[in-house]
């Protein structure tokens, strides 16, 4: 499975299937105005290669993908240059034979492969339907075929799924499915776009793996289009850097990650988190911020120690347990539960970042809510400073949360569209009383500032702001009543890695300023290596593996700790395929049934403060 | 991705929202009309030489454009345009108040129900199922045999048949909105329930709120009308288009244009706002794009 160094350059030898030449696509913006999104990108894909367009959002690497396809609505876009697929120009044939490329020729997956299905068709029938269409099949062969490509994606029970609708199948299950749709017509090229994005890593790891066979099986070339510079050293064999709507560099990939020229590339080398980079480290480390046009860096500085050691910690979790019962038929009886956290118990330190890692599902986010009181939970105890949180109520407990906030994934969502941000921020001040009108404008702008704005942004709102500025006015936000605990619920997860490196070098220097402890609640282990102190890895709902941050990553003891590792994509092409054992497992579901009682679990302690869950046989094999 | 990119330049929700109207003519020229129709009930009855209750016996059934009577006289000899014009007066108050009663209340129950759900949601809900199920016209006419007729009463009676289509879309935006995110981040820095619900939700729910309250003036419009012309509602002297109405049936045959101008005018009124409505539904949803 190896792709060594020199396949490149064998394969440029021969006729390339794809060539796109001064590629240049533009928008029109109202009446008579055009602006340029993609603007002269060039690039060749041979047979069997793997070309990666990467870029952060905005870039226009989606947009090149759907002019290639010409997808682009005739009234808002325009697209000029040259696509040239086995030796014919894209952009200057007639729609109806443009329509047989696609599906035929070329074949398409996207991020989201649910809206790409048809929700009341079986998956049977929408792949069957495809062949039938595409490549004139009788209707018995057309399932015959079927289940032979279910089988080739590598979906477990191809013959009995063949009758199940798409709701039936997890997010991974489902992009296979969209994969053997695409292969239907045995395409000579297929565009991914962002195929793994919505996915959880050890399910990202299946598909980039089961990729890559099917590129060896049926000898197709991959336009692969993705922000994650992991997944490109994973899986590209040249590479695209995209940037502003220019490729700013091309090259084979080993050569982009090992001697980047362009700035731009070094900069988002740079703000990518590499596992394993901080072995030997016990702090958090900021990242290095290298300017994307002179290329120059500074050198990044482990910050310095906030966690307190002499008191009593700030936070102790204890026994939290949070189930959400499932009511069906006409009476609303619980028919199962699910386990969303069981018996979770942790402690945190003021100055401290403890993460909670896991994929989705696994109850990090309800433990992160559970402890505000934002989800009530069904037992345990949360200690803040020594008070009860969860024995409080209406007042008491208003009072309480000032001393802790709330960051979410998606900024946006969590700013109120209609209020201009200095509104918002004021908001947690005007709504506990603790400032007249005038002082909390004062306070406003103090804390723009701190959070890298500028003052005079207060009038602004929500929708004139990019993703990493919305996200620093919600940290304002939270920031405003003086909180002492932070919990980031994946709070920099969908920003671009440039911006997430920069909200995460925030974040570092506000706790070094302030003291504040973070719960920081990710899926993304190469961030959490980067910016905790500890770490406690869950899964079902159970905290498997806690202990400080180099003990947990360096010494791994549970075997989902170590799956969870193994999966993370490595941005370095030299080390591709050397550690690779990815089964095809679905992630289990917390959902069990009414009676269900929990087994009792073991800890055992391997070094000091590094506990982990003994585990059964459900891991043995 | 195609649209994402295109969003780089961003318009305002609310200049968005003025395109979206332009482009809509029919709400355009309903929210002229209605524009001339405030203005003309306004100050029209200034510009007129007659008193609308004042009455001349020996100009009575004039018809319009005869002499100084721009749309003819009554059975009275009161000018037609000057009582139009009075009653435009009575009939768009009417209308008016109304929607702002029905609005609050109906705000405010659907607000309570959305936001707690539950049991409390329920009872708020269903209560208002039970009022709508009444069919409205007999329902305001039997208020209206018990209580003194005019026009506070006459308001009161509109509004309180109104408010449950209000409840019921406020209810439901609230329901969905109380679990978004900035609603869950409001809750954490420590707002309280009345506060969350009429700073945070309802503002976002003004969209689907307005468009209800356009269309809820139209049917108060009609209502009146309705009522008063069934005897139960403004009495004369006092003008309303539905009285005006009324007392045109009887003449009819000799004097058409005595039923034909409260008639236009209420149609023209009814219609005006539905498009206005029609146009404001369509601006205000952020979903429609603009081509």
């Amino acid at each position: 499975m190896s792709t060594g160094a020199t396949k490149p350059e064998q394969l440029v030898a021969e006729a390339p299937v794809l060539s796109v030449s001064g590629l240049t696509t533009s928008f029109m913006l109202d009446e008579r105005r055009w602006i340029p999104v993609v603007r002269n990108v060039s690039f060749d894909l041979a047979p069997r290669e793997t070309v990666a367009i990467v870029g952060e959002s905005g870039s226009g690497k989606s947009v090149t993908a759907l002019s290639i396809m010409r997808l682009i609505p005739k009234e808002i876009g325009r697209v000029e240059g040259r696509v040239t697929l086995a030796g014919r120009d894209l952009l200057t044939l007639p729609e109806a034979s443009m329509k047989d490329i696609r599906g035929n020729d070329v074949a398409m997956i996207f991020q989201e492969p649910m809206t790409s299905l048809n929700p009341v068709l079986t998956i049977g029938f929408q792949i069957a339907e495809a062949l039938i269409q595409h490549r004139g099949l009788s209707r018995a062969a057309a399932e015959a075929e079927t289940i032979r490509l279910l089988d080739r994606v590598r979906i477990p029970a191809a013959r009995s799924r063949f009758h199940e609708h798409p709701h039936r199948f997890s997010g991974g299950m489902r992009q296979r499915v969209m994969i053997a749709m695409a292969l239907a017509c045995r395409p000579k090229l297929l565009i991914a776009d962002e195929p793994t994005t919505a996915l959880d890593v050890t399910i990202q790891a299946q598909i980039l793996e089961l990729l890559k066979e099917l590129q060896q099986e049926e000898g197709m070339s991959i336009l692969f289009i993705t922000h994650d510079m992991g997944v490109v050293a994973e899986i590209a064999d040249r590479t695209v850097v995209m940037y502003g709507g220019q490729a700013v560099e091309t090259d084979a990939t080993a050569r982009i990650f090992a001697t980047p020229s362009h700035p731009y590339t070094r900069a988002l080398l740079a703000a990518v988190p590499r596992l394993g980079s901080m072995d030997g480290c016990a702090r958090p480390m900021r990242f290095p911020i290298v300017d994307k046009v002179t290329g120059s860096s500074d050198e990044p500085a482990e910050t310095p120690d906030t966690v307190s050691t002499a008191e009593r910690p700030l936070l102790e979790v204890a026994g939290l347990t949070t189930r959400f019962p499932i009511r069906s038929g006409l009476f609303g009886k619980v028919s199962g539960r699910v386990h969303a956290v069981e018996n979770v118990s942790f402690t945190l330190r003021a100055g401290e970042t403890l993460a909670l890692v896991g994929e989705s599902g696994c109850g990090k986010s309800t433990t992160g809510r559970s402890i505000l009181k934002l989800t009530e939970p069904d037992s345990g105890t949360v200690l803040i400073d020594g008070q009860d949180v969860l024995a409080m109520n209406g007042r008491t407990l208003r009072d309480v949360r000032k001393h802790m906030q709330i960051i979410f994934q998606d900024p946006f969502a969590s700013l109120n569209p209609r209020m201009s941000v200095g509104t918002a921020i004021a908001a947690p001040l005007l709504a506990n009383g603790l400032a007249s009108a005038s002082q909390a404008r004062d306070k406003v702008a103090d804390l723009l500032v701190r959070v890298g704005l500028a003052a005079d942004m207060a009038a602004r709102f929500p929708h004139e702001f990019s993703g990493g500025q919305r996200q620093r006015i919600c940290i304002a936000r939270a920031l405003a009543l003086g909180p002492k605990l932070i919990v980031a619920d994946e709070a920099v997860s969908a920003l671009d890695v440039s911006v997430k490196a920069q909200v995460v070098n925030l974040m570092l220097d506000l706790q070094a300023g302030m003291g504040l402890a973070y719960l920081f609640i990710s899926h993304d282990i190469a961030v959490v290596e980067r910016m905790s102190h500890r770490v406690a890895v869950m899964y079902l709902g159970e905290i498997v593996e806690i202990g400080p941050r180099a003990s947990v990553f360096g010494n791994p003891q549970h075997p989902y700790t170590k799956k969870l590792m193994v999966a993370v994509p490595v941005p370095d092409p030299s080390r591709r395929g050397t550690r690779r054992d990815v089964s095809n497992d679905e992630i289990r579901s917390p959902v069990r049934a009414p009676d269900y009682q929990p087994p009792v679990r073991q800890y055992r302690e391997v070094s000091p403060g590094h506990v982990v869950q003994v585990w059964g046989e459900e891991w043995s094999g | 991705m195609a649209t994402a990119a295109l969003s780089t330049v961003q318009l305002a929700p609310g200049q968005a929202a003025w395109r979206r109207f332009r482009r809509h003519r029919l709400a355009l020229a309903g929210g002229v009309i209605i524009l001339v129709l405030v203005l003309g009930s306004a100050f029209g009855p200034y510009l007129l030489p007659f008193d609308d209750t004042y009455i001349d016996i020996m100009k009575r059934f004039a018809p319009p454009l005869s002499g100084a009577h721009i749309l003819g006289t009554d059975e009275l000899g009161r000018d037609v345009l000057a009582r139009l014009m009075m009653g435009a007066r009575v009939s768009l108050s009417i209308g008016f108040v109304a929607m702002m009663i029905a609005m609050a209340v109906g705000i405010v129950v659907g607000a309570f129900a959305g936001f707690y759900g539950g049991l409390i949601g329920a009872i708020l809900m269903r209560l208002v199922d039970a009022v709508l199920c009444f069919p409205t016209i007999f329902l305001l006419l039997a208020l209206a045999a018990l209580t003194e007729p005019g026009l506070v009463t006459t308001t009161v009676l509109i509004a309180a048949t109104a408010w449950m289509a209000v409840a019921r879309v406020v209810e439901a935006q609230v329901r969905s909105l109380r679990e978004r995110e900035f609603a869950v981040a409001a809750l954490a820095f420590g707002s309280s329930n009345l506060r969350i619900m009429f700073r945070e939700l309802v503002p976002n729910a003004i969209a689907p709120i307005v468009v209800a309250a356009t269309l809820n003036v139209a049917k108060a419009i009609l209502l009146e009308s309705y009522v008063s012309y069934l005897g139960y509602g403004i009495q004369p002297p006092a003008a309303s288009w539905g009285n005006m109405l009324n007392n045109a049936q009887i003449y009819l045959t000799n004097a058409p244009w005595l039923a034909i101008a409260p008639g236009l005018a209420i149609t023209l009124a009814v219609t005006s706002f539905n498009f206005l409505g029609d146009g404001l539904r369509d601006a205000l949803d952020p979903r429609m794009n603009i081509p």
